[in-house]
């Protein structure tokens, strides 16, 4: 790996995303918690990156307001040419419902739909879905998918999860610690179908873990400390997922 | 949480303010009118006879049980108030001259006592005076036994005797309507030609005396010189009506705070037991840190004891506060001249178990649950809620159903408990606010019946006493009058083994036109000569039925006892009403062709000249016009006991909008998780809100045809509370008070959910990705 330096010499119609100053500030006065302080960075598109950094660094606010959850206080932030942090809310709930899939850790399924019908319910308002049954066979569940989220295994829930974000073919797919409630196997198994979706279907994968031995998959991976990004370095060596162990 | 527990408290706080206010008011008034007959020595038995000689009180007094007697004279008035054109009737009444009476004393109010030497002294009535802005020192001309005099007020007063006085013949209660004339023992005497003789003796018994026997032993004393029944104080007008207002009262302060107090603990359960099982992973961490089931128990019981106890404490507060003023409020109409204010110590007592009971019972329930779990367990969060056997559930509706709309009816399902619950819940606000429409439809309902159906004339004019039948012909040659009917009213007990009641019968016509008895659907019911119609409400006191025989004892003339069997019952709402055909009346009494009154229907552009013609009638006792009788009533369940329903229908709607509202909420707060990982999604606000919404709306339309058919149950026990003896109160069910019973209830459902759904808007998407709550 190797630190990068040129960060504007990419251009700048392959960019996924672009901040600029972007700062968010939680309640006022002395008890005011400075979790972004202007992030500059650039995405680009069809890339992995991994975003590391300690707890409290302000890896998930980045992802929240990047992935239109959240407002900025300050600076702005562009998803390709549109300016993110100037949408109000329908804006942004169009934006996420065409563009963004996200994974969390705690999966998020609606406990009283099936598998599939967890996955239907995006494709039932995305604009050009995937077959349900294709998402889900591209994180490998093919038997269980008539099950409820409660006869599933973590990390099969973890895949439904996953699938249920690739399933409307998003333009970026943001993951916050998709693995951080799985046991390494089923953890590499769900990197596997990060990796795989962003090869398929180019989609931008941002990835915030603290299992650092993740990076291997990364194009790049951005070091976060005290709400800024500290270091940016390229990865030479991508790893495979079966590589990977933590 | 907070606002949460700040509703719940309130909900309980508004539970016990009822129950503390309408016990409270209740025993106050039951208190003050014991007080009030005590302070001022009101008879238990009145003893009405024609003309007794004094010694007989000797003879009275000496019965066994018998405490204090007193002879008095009264007799008929007819009061000439200057700008009235029909005289008004009065009842004059005798005091001893030269000292206080024994019983049935009066509070005076204005002015001095009588002075027995001048003979044309009285004392007036204090709300009549009142109603003609009568004062001391004021003349007022009466006629008394056929002789008109002047007389001079000196004073006011009000007895215990008279709180509600109507004249004969008449149902309610009107203070301007009716007079009564107190005046000195000698001059009334010699009026009445009752010198060294009463008319009336007033008794009263000791604590365990036999009221049966003792009033057996007066009849028998009296029986040679006239007596016409002796009868005891729960017989007697004023205190019958008063006794039943108070019941009406009572009915309702038994019946509505309970479910009130049900509600609060329904939702004071379910919020605690979703604290609680919110703070499943804490309590399983303090289990691993070693602290008792006791101890974690306690922890959480405190937090639900602190609503119950403040709602409780301040719903006592406010309840001592508002009972105070309500019962202010009603001295006025029971015209008490003081209030004894007694608080029911059995409602606080009442009031913090139920809260607290209900409160700990959520608790306990659902903590008894954690508890058991090994705290590692505990630790972990609940695995996602199991719909495996739900969801096969309606497959079938799966072919029709988009996935948000799937998700609404799972759950449901799902939390079939809940769900039965809260449809429950909001059926009992429809319920409540069926049966308060309802209601108020049957007080119009018996104003309408009872005015427009039974009662089709103009006026009611009496007689001094029965009177040949050719008065009628008189009375229709007047120039105006367009139709009269005939009316024989006779005092009498009607009596069915043990229930007996002291009243009157009507000798109607065989075929009446303007005053009838009806049947259900309004049809005259024609009399019968060899029987007897009762109105519902007197066939229920007597607790007799069509067929079955009835004994009258007849208190006039020659007092016969008659045995006649009931051919109907009426579909009467006011009064306790009982009919003889008139012909067949008057040969049982052998008084044949007798009138003691007649039903007119008149012209009423000339109801001026009428009047005055009926005023110059010497026969003529008394002329009750309908509009007056109508207006009277409307105004008497407005403002008496029927005036709670007004009370009952702004409760019947907080606790609809409290119920939907908490169901609401109480989804919200379960599914805002859910929620906002459905906005993360790309669902919109309102896309995510119909998952919420969509459940409310179902919720509510199970709810109205429940609502609807309990609320048909709930009517007909609140009718009944509402009913008194002077009036019944009918559960009239019409297509609109359903219709407005479910608009209601809809509004509190579309009011909640706009609320809910200004939580929804504001909801924070970000809230999924973090832990679980
Ligand atoms: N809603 C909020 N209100 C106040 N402060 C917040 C809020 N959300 C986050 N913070 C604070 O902002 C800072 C950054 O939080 P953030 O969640 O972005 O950290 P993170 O890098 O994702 O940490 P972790 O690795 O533990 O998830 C933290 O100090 C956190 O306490
Ligand atoms: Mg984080």
């Amino acid at each position: 790996m190797q630190e990068e330096f040129e960060i504007n010499s990419m251009e700048n119609e392959n960019l996924a995303f672009k901040t600029v100053g972007l700062t968010k500030v939680y309640g006022e006065g002395v008890a005011a918690v400075h979790a972004l302080r202007g992030v500059d960075l650039e995405i680009k598109s069809g890339e992995i990156v991994v975003l590391l950094g300690p707890s409290g660094s302000g890896k998930s606010t980045l992802l929240n307001i990047i992935g239109g959850l959240d407002q900025a206080t300050d600076g702005v932030a562009y998803f390709q040419n549109q300016e993110l942090t100037k949408m109000g809310d329908s804006q942004l709930t169009r934006y996420r419902r065409d563009h963004v899939g996200f994974v969390f850790q705690f999966y998020n399924l609606m406990p009283s739909l099936t598998a599939f019908e967890n996955v239907e319910l995006v494709t039932e308002i995305a604009r050009k879905p995937m077959q349900p049954d294709d998402a889900l066979a591209l994180v490998g569940l093919h038997e269980r998918i008539h099950h409820f989220p409660a006869q599933l295994s973590g990390g099969e829930q973890q895949r439904v999860a996953i699938a249920r974000a690739i399933a409307k073919q998003p333009t970026v797919l943001f993951c916050d610690e998709p693995t951080g409630a799985l046991d390494s196997a089923t953890g590499r198994s769900v990197l596997k179908v990060l990796k795989d979706v962003n090869e398929r279907l180019q989609t931008t994968v941002l990835i915030v873990t603290h299992a650092a031995a993740t990076a291997g998959l990364a194009d790049r991976v951005i070091h976060f400390a005290d709400g800024n990004v500290r270091k940016v370095l390229v990865n030479d060596h991508k790893m495979d997922p079966e590589e990977i162990t933590w | 949480m907070k606002g949460q527990a700040v509703a719940i408290g309130l909900v309980i706080a508004v539970g016990v303010l009822l129950l503390v206010m309408m016990t409270g008011l209740v025993n106050s008034l039951d208190e003050t009118r014991r007080a009030y007959y005590e302070r001022y020595r009101l008879a238990d038995i009145f003893a009405p006879v024609k003309r007794a000689p004094d010694h007989l009180l000797e003879d009275i007094a000496r019965v066994p049980g018998v405490s204090g007697i007193e002879g008095r004279v009264t007799g008929a008035a007819l009061i000439d108030i200057p700008g009235q054109n029909l005289p008004l009737q009065a009842k004059a009444i005798s005091l001893p001259d030269f000292h206080k009476s024994r019983l049935n004393d009066i509070l005076f109010t204005k002015g001095r006592r009588l002075n027995a030497d001048h003979a044309n002294e009285i004392l007036l009535l204090n709300s009549f005076a009142s109603a003609h802005g009568l004062q001391p020192g004021d003349r007022l001309s009466a006629t008394i036994n056929g002789i008109r005099r002047d007389f001079r007020i000196v004073g006011l007063a009000q007895s215990p005797e008279f709180l509600y006085t109507t004249a004969p013949g008449e149902l309610i209660s009107e203070d301007g309507r009716f007079a009564v004339i107190w005046m000195s023992q000698s001059a009334l005497a010699a009026v009445y030609d009752m010198d060294g003789a009463f008319n009336e003796a007033l008794i009263s018994i000791g604590r365990n005396a036999n009221m049966a026997e003792i009033l057996d032993a007066v009849d028998r004393i009296l029986g040679p010189s006239g007596g016409l029944g002796s009868y005891s104080l729960d017989n007697q007008t004023s205190n019958r009506f008063i006794v039943d207002e108070i019941d009406g009262l009572r009915a309702t302060s038994i019946g509505v705070p309970p479910i009130f107090l049900g509600v609060a603990a329904f939702l004071l359960y379910i919020v605690v037991s979703r604290m609680v099982q919110a703070d499943r992973e804490q309590i399983g961490l303090i289990k691993a840190f070693g602290y008792s089931n006791t101890e974690i128990s306690a922890h959480y019981l405190k937090f639900v004891l602190i609503i119950a106890i403040a709602g409780a404490t301040v719903g006592c507060l406010f309840g001592i506060g508002a009972g105070r003023t309500l019962a202010v409020y009603y001295l006025d109409f029971f015209k008490f001249p003081f209030l004894i204010f007694r608080l029911d110590p059995g409602s606080f007592v009442i009031s913090f178990a139920v809260s607290v009971l209900s409160a700990s019972a959520g608790g306990i329930l659902v903590l008894k649950g954690i508890l058991e779990l090994t705290p590692a367990t505990a630790m972990r969060p609940p695995a996602p809620a199991d719909y495996s056997r739900t969801g096969r559930f309606a497959v079938a509706l799966n072919m029709f159903l988009d996935q948000l709309s799937r998700m609404v009816v799972r759950r449901m399902f799902y939390q079939s408990g809940r769900t039965a619950g809260a449809v429950l819940g909001i059926a009992g606000g429809m319920a409540l606010s069926v049966s308060i429409i309802t209601i108020m439809s049957g007080f119009d309902r018996t104003i309408e019946l009872s005015f427009s159906v039974v009662d089709r004339s103009d006026l009611l004019v009496s007689f001094f006493e029965a009177v040949s039948d050719k008065t009628i012909f008189e009375l229709q040659s007047i120039d105006g009058v367009i139709h009269v009917e005939p009316v024989r009213f006779v005092p009498a007990v009607l009596k069915n083994g043990v229930n007996t009641y002291r009243g009157a019968i009507n000798g109607l016509i065989e075929k009446p036109v303007l005053n009838r008895p009806v049947d259900g659907s309004g049809k005259t019911i024609t009399l019968n000569p060899h029987g007897i119609i009762l109105g519902s409400s007197l066939a229920g006191i007597l607790d007799i039925k069509s067929g079955e025989l009835l004994e009258v004892e007849v208190l006039e003339g020659r007092r016969p006892t008659l045995l006649v069997p009931v051919v109907a019952v009426a579909d009467t709402l006011i009064g306790s009403l009982a009919f003889m055909e008139i012909d067949a009346l008057n040969r049982a009494l052998k008084e044949p062709n007798r009138v003691s009154g007649a039903y007119m229907r008149i012209d009423l552009n000339k109801s001026d000249s009428i009047y005055e013609e009926l005023k110059n009638m010497p026969t003529v006792a008394g002329v009750n016009l309908k509009s007056n009788a109508r207006s009277a009533l409307q105004k008497q369940m407005d403002t008496g006991a029927g005036a709670v329903r007004y009370i009952m229908a702004i409760i019947a709607a907080i606790i609809t909008f409290g119920i939907v509202y908490n169901s609401a909420r109480i989804a919200y707060a379960e599914r805002s998780r859910d929620l906002a990982s459905l906005r993360v999604l790309g669902f919109t606000r309102n896309e995510a809100a119909f998952v919420l919404l969509g459940e409310l709306g179902i919720l509510t339309i199970l709810a109205l045809p429940i609502g609807a058919i309990l609320g048909y149950y709930l009517s007909f026990g609140i009718s009944s509370g509402f009913s008194t003896d002077l009036y019944q109160i009918p559960a009239v069910f019409t297509p609109e008070s359903y219709g407005a019973a479910a608009v209601a209830v809809i509004a509190a459902s579309v009011v909640s959910g706009w609320l809910v759904k200004r939580d929804i808007n504001r909801l924070d998407p970000v809230l999924a990705l973090k832990t679980r709550e």
